[in-house]
């Protein structure tokens, strides 16, 4: 056999030795099928406006309107189907945190790794914005660079990078330092390989387990202050409706009784973090040398 | 507080759309926004330094006192708060680490993970919902009645002000109990396979003393470290649970500052916030070397 796929054979029976992981990552590929094809599979187009009609806004779930059409979830304050906008909103939801995510893995595995190789004062300036930037929480880095920068799709995935950056940086630096002393390194620097060529094909490789864990909780952890952000109005424009901006259009007739327009895009929020985050979790069970 | 200073156009935002331009021209010279940005900064800096944090635009009143104005608030539900997360995490993490195959500590660990996935804005709808909107049992916004013990102003030492304490610390603890449980769960695991626990059953000292005094002595110092920097990270996270349930705090007080941009509150808000973390970091520091002497041993030493 293939020693790629007998690896990844091994790799799945390890995973699947817990139930809930594997039904949470079913629950994510299902998420993320929605995600993508979302104008496949929503019953209605919630923003086009042809479709929408404001004679039906905030009714009930289970309701119909009067041509026939079945709201599941009910309908939003502008007559939209809840179930098309939960599914267009987890596109703009999943989109932001997985990219935010990808590009902060990037740039802090570049940080960390290049912080272990050259060691001296590059790392010790490099770990030292890391421990700065840590010791606050993330919100509160998130909202001062959207004060200062003001809102806006690319500022929320910049600020949502600037805030996870800092934990791959740490993750893949404290990984390359117990590579750095592996033979493997050695020899590479024997055959006069280039330091990037070190660095970024034999250490890298190497650390992604760590990565890839922290990878998943930091996505999750991303999606969901991406909710909060826009919840307050601070993060994604009206333009671009995320989760958490439905959750926050629906507060406003919350008082009112109407509770389903804020509670269904909660909930697709919640099951989307918390699969992840469950995922997440045994994969650094797997990965903790400790634990076995 | 570069960037803050040249995001959007506050004049904008400040004067009714229908003044006309020799209006205009009076507010942007009455905010000092007509100097040229470098002379703004070095303005910014010498009053600083004499703690003039500049007036906000909105209020007319100076930053640095309207911030602190609303710290009480803030302060008094992120520290019910607090007390309200230990309360619970502790026993559950301690139970869950004591028995960690039991069912009741799976159920434990599995509700920990999801109150780690809950966004906290909408928990606090959800309990907005339940409990202010369908059973009126708790208010949903505001302070409620602030009484005076000790000459100390609060609403905790009020039955009405604790009634419109309690939804939003809840709120704001959710997320802290779930990392505080966790905690007290893996100190307990680790603890529970020393020797001296060993020793202190061998002894045949009871279950319960071992429990509340062994354990929990020595689990204490893990999680008062976390929980210090902790404290920090709740006061950041009232900005959102103070924005839900209308509470009078500095955390809304930012978020209606960044809308508006009132520029001289943020930025004395964020220097306030990060002296207040320094500050922080400090105490955790020396708590620490209270509660761990061999902290204080090696620090001798050197």
């Amino acid at each position: 056999m293939n020693p790629k796929v007998k690896k990844i054979k091994e790799f799945w029976k390890d995973f699947s030795s817990n139930k809930v992981a594997v039904v949470s990552l079913i629950v994510f590929m299902l998420i993320l099928f929605v995600a993508v094809f979302a104008p496949l599979v929503s019953p209605t187009d919630p923003y086009d406006l042809n479709t929408v009609s404001i004679m039906n806004s905030r009714l009930a779930p289970f309701s119909e309107d009067f041509s026939g059409n079945y709201f599941l979830l009910g309908t939003d304050g502008a007559g939209r189907d809840m179930v098309s906008a939960i599914f267009y909103g987890l596109r703009v939801s999943l989109g932001v945190g997985v990219l935010s995510g990808i590009f902060a893995l990037i740039i802090g595995s570049f940080f960390g790794i290049s912080a272990a190789f050259f060691g001296g004062k590059y790392e010790s300036v490099v770990m030292r914005i890391v421990d700065i930037q840590l010791s606050f929480p993330s919100i509160l880095v998130a909202l001062i660079i959207l004060a200062a920068f003001g809102k806006g799709v690319e500022k929320t995935i910049i600020a949502l990078i600037l805030v996870q950056w800092a934990y791959y940086a740490r993750t893949a630096r404290s990984s390359a330092l117990v590579e750095l002393n592996k033979e493997y390194v050695d020899a590479a620097r024997c055959l006069a390989f280039s330091n990037t060529r070190i660095m970024f094909k034999h250490i890298l490789p190497n650390c992604m387990a760590p990565l890839i864990v922290v990878g998943t909780l930091q996505t999750a952890h991303a999606i969901s202050l991406e909710a909060t952000l826009s919840f307050l109005g601070l993060g994604l424009p009206i333009t671009e409706p995320s989760l958490g901006l439905l959750i926050g259009n629906g507060f406003e007739y919350m008082y009112s009784g109407d509770y389903w327009i804020s509670i269904f895009p909660g909930v697709a929020l919640l099951i989307t973090v918390a699969s992840i985050n469950l995922v997440g979790d045994h994969l650094r069970d797997m990965f903790n040398p400790r634990l076995h | 507080m570069g960037g803050v200073n040249l995001v959007g156009d506050p004049v904008e935002m400040l004067i009714n759309p229908e003044a006309d331009q020799a209006e205009v021209e009076r507010v942007i010279r009455e905010l000092g926004l007509d100097r040229p940005v470098t002379e703004q900064y070095w303005y910014f800096l010498v009053n600083a330094f004499k703690g003039d944090l500049g007036d906000s635009f909105i209020f007319g009143e100076p930053a640095l006192k309207l911030i602190i104005q609303r710290m009480p608030a803030t302060l008094e539900l992120a520290l019910f708060s607090l007390f309200i997360s230990l309360v619970i995490a502790i026993p559950l993490g301690i139970f869950a680490g004591y028995k960690p195959e039991s069912k009741t500590s799976k159920i434990i660990m599995g509700g920990s993970i999801l109150g780690f996935s809950m966004p906290t804005f909408w928990v606090g709808i959800i309990f907005i919902m339940i409990f202010a909107v369908h059973l009126g049992w708790l208010p949903s916004t505001g302070r409620g009645e602030i009484g005076t013990f000790l000459g100390i102003n609060s609403s905790l030492f009020t039955l009405n002000g604790l009634s419109h304490v309690f939804l939003p610390a809840l709120n704001l603890a959710l997320f802290k109990i779930s990392s505080v449980i966790r905690l007290t769960r893996a100190g307990t695991r680790e603890i529970i396979l020393q020797d001296y626990i060993t020793f202190a059953r061998s002894k045949g000292l009871s279950e319960k003393r071992i429990v509340l005094v062994h354990i929990l002595k020595n689990i204490l110092i893990p999680i008062v470290t976390v929980v210090g920097l902790e404290f920090g990270s709740l006061i950041a996270f009232s900005t959102v649970t103070e924005t839900v349930f209308a509470w009078p705090g500095m955390g809304k007080l930012i978020i209606d500052s960044i809308y508006n941009l009132d520029r001289p509150v943020i930025v004395a808000y964020l220097m306030i916030i990060v002296t207040f973390f320094v500050f922080l970091n400090l105490i955790v520091d020396i708590l620490y070397t209270f509660l761990d002497p061999r902290v204080r041993i090696k620090g001798d030493s050197q």
